[in-house]
């Protein structure tokens, strides 16, 4: 076996088991992956399901708006509890001492997070034309599913800076705090106060929900280019920090 | 528990064999530190420490809480560098992945992911390597094969210990790192786990190993180096060791009093405990002869040498 193809069975194998390992986790998988789509149909479908069906535009907000809560969760957790767990426990710090390509690691957990987000934008695309009254063509859908998808990797970089700072017990308090600040804050779910809504511009989530809305080709707010910048900014910012600090000190 | 059933592989990769391979050795030696010193704020873990462990050796570090056996196992996997000094694995810096290619590692504190299978985390983890076991040969070498199909989580302490040195061996190592590897083992389990670190050592493969069951160094051990305050304080096999603090036990039942014999030249220690006299000395001969003098009717007497346990006592209470 060559190196490359070494390298590459590695790749898969370490993206393989975490996967498998998460799914395995109902605690973990059942929330993320039924939280987004239960909410939606809650809010979209039965309380204000009339509202809705005459108002397009809000149709899609509802859509994009759970869409991105669904993006979120698996990346924020899946790196910022069990990366806070895994460094307590030792166990990243025996896969440091053994030889594990440093990047398998986290690439094995940005797959899992991408898939998960996949399965969650699975049922929200199943939902949104049945019952969400949401009438987009399938080239938008399958634009918002590749922008959601690779969405996850902002909130992957974020949770990865908060396992690498947090204790296992800290973890899940941290993490919950801004995964709910930031779906506030972002005023996709709950329109922000008029005098304070400049403050979504400090949430990541906005500008992953702004992509998914301009896809949509309903209103939104910026350029796709900014909105680009912003997210791969903080995936790249935050990773390369707590990179550099799991390197120095597990 | 099952037994071996089938012809196995050898352990010691043969890609990596010397001679074999571009891995560079400086005189049989796979890892070494030199002259090094690494401290923690104002504790000093080490204090110009030098350790080295060549081929086909088995090395057991030893010393008390504190001495900087866990620094020193962290510094040669890489895990931190030294303040000064030097730290090389296979001649090149211990955080070079192609060093950490020939090493197999089993850590004491570590809880691998509860939701996969013992032969799932063998599989991913001989993935790393170049030439590795199938997961089925590595678990016939380490007799578990009986764990193979059960979630690493529902596993017993024991079975997880087992299971952890399934894959430290897994890649076919040169270099075994074992960090208190028979925690929690019962006998027969532990007596299986020396055999197959005997078998890796016959077939050229090194250990460095971490123990404070004194038993086990004295078991498996080539050479033994006595850590404590940051330094190598004694370093030899273990019969070097033991002649290293010169003491002879004896125990007998005797009229004589602890408190006199505890005057005695040559003996360092005298008390009793369960209607025995027991005494600690230098000089066993000179002892024996005054005892048998001093009381004709001395009975039940047992003479031994101190063991590695009481030699490793002796050679760091000052330091601890």
């Amino acid at each position: 076996m060559d190196g490359s193809t070494r390298l590459l069975r590695t790749y898969l194998a370490e993206a393989k088991y975490e996967s498998l390992r998460t799914l395995r986790m109902p605690a973990f998988g059942i929330p993320f992956l039924a939280l987004p789509v239960s909410l939606y149909l809650l809010l979209a479908v039965l309380l204000f399901g009339d509202a809705i069906r005459g108002d397009p535009h809000g149709a899609v907000y509802m859509f994009t708006g759970f869409s991105v809560m669904g993006v979120m969760g698996p990346g924020m957790f899946g790196f910022g509890v069990l990366v806070a767990l895994e460094r307590e426990q030792g166990l990243l710090a025996l896969k440091r001492a053994l030889p594990m390509p440093p990047m398998a690691y986290l690439l094995a957990k940005m797959l899992m997070a991408m898939l998960f987000v996949a399965i969650v934008m699975a049922t929200m695309m199943l939902a949104a034309p049945l019952l969400g009254h949401v009438t987009l063509s399938a080239i938008a859908f399958l634009k918002i599913a590749a922008i959601t998808i690779l969405g996850a990797l902002p909130f992957c970089a974020i949770g990865l800076f908060i396992g690498t700072r947090t204790s296992g017990k800290a973890a899940p308090a941290v993490t919950n705090l801004l995964y709910l600040a930031m779906i506030y804050l972002s005023g996709f779910l709950i329109p922000l106060p008029k005098g304070v809504q400049w403050i979504a511009l400090a949430s990541p989530a906005f500008y992953l929900d702004q992509l998914a809305l301009s896809a949509a080709g309903a209103p939104s707010h910026g350029t796709t280019v900014m909105h680009v910048i912003v997210l791969a900014g903080v995936t790249l910012l935050l990773t390369s920090i707590a990179v550099r600090r799991l390197a120095r000190v597990g | 528990m099952q037994r071996m059933s089938v012809e196995l592989p050898p352990i010691a990769n043969p890609e990596t064999h010397p001679g074999a391979s571009g891995a560079p050795e400086c005189d049989g030696r796979l890892a070494e530190l030199s002259g090094v010193h690494k401290r923690y704020g104002s504790t000093v873990a080490l204090d110009g420490l030098d350790l080295h462990v060549s081929r086909g050796e088995l090395l057991a570090v030893l010393g008390p809480n504190g001495a900087g056996k866990t620094t020193t196992i962290s510094l040669l996997l890489g895990l931190q560098k030294p303040d000064t000094g030097t730290a090389m694995l296979f001649g090149r810096s211990p955080q070079a992945l192609e060093s950490r290619r020939e090493i197999g590692v089993m850590m004491q504190e570590v809880a691998l992911a509860p939701e996969l299978r013992v032969r799932e985390h063998i599989d991913l983890v001989a993935s790393y390597y170049a030439n590795p076991l199938t997961p089925q040969a590595a678990m016939e070498l380490t007799h578990t094969c009986a764990l193979a199909d059960r979630p690493y989580g529902k596993l017993s302490g024991g079975q997880k210990r087992q299971a952890q040195f399934t894959i430290a061996i897994c890649g076919r190592p040169k270099l075994l790192f074992l960090d208190e590897p028979t925690v929690g083992l019962d006998v027969q389990a532990r007596e299986m786990m020396w055999s197959t670190v005997r078998r890796l050592v016959n077939d050229g493969a090194a250990v460095v190993l971490t123990t404070h069951y004194l038993e086990e160094a004295e078991a498996l051990a080539d050479r033994v180096a006595v850590l404590a305050k940051g330094r190598v304080i004694a370093s030899g096999s273990v019969t070097e060791i033991r002649a290293s603090v010169v003491r002879t036990r004896i125990r007998c039942c005797t009229s004589v009093a602890a408190e006199e014999v505890a005057e005695w030249p040559g003996v360092t220690d005298a008390g009793i405990d369960q209607n025995r006299l027991h005494i600690t000395a230098i000089n066993a001969e000179a002892v024996l002869r005054r005892l048998l003098a001093a009381d004709p009717d001395l009975g039940e007497l047992e003479v031994r040498r101190a063991g590695l346990a009481e030699v490793f006592t002796e050679l760091t209470k000052d330091e601890a």
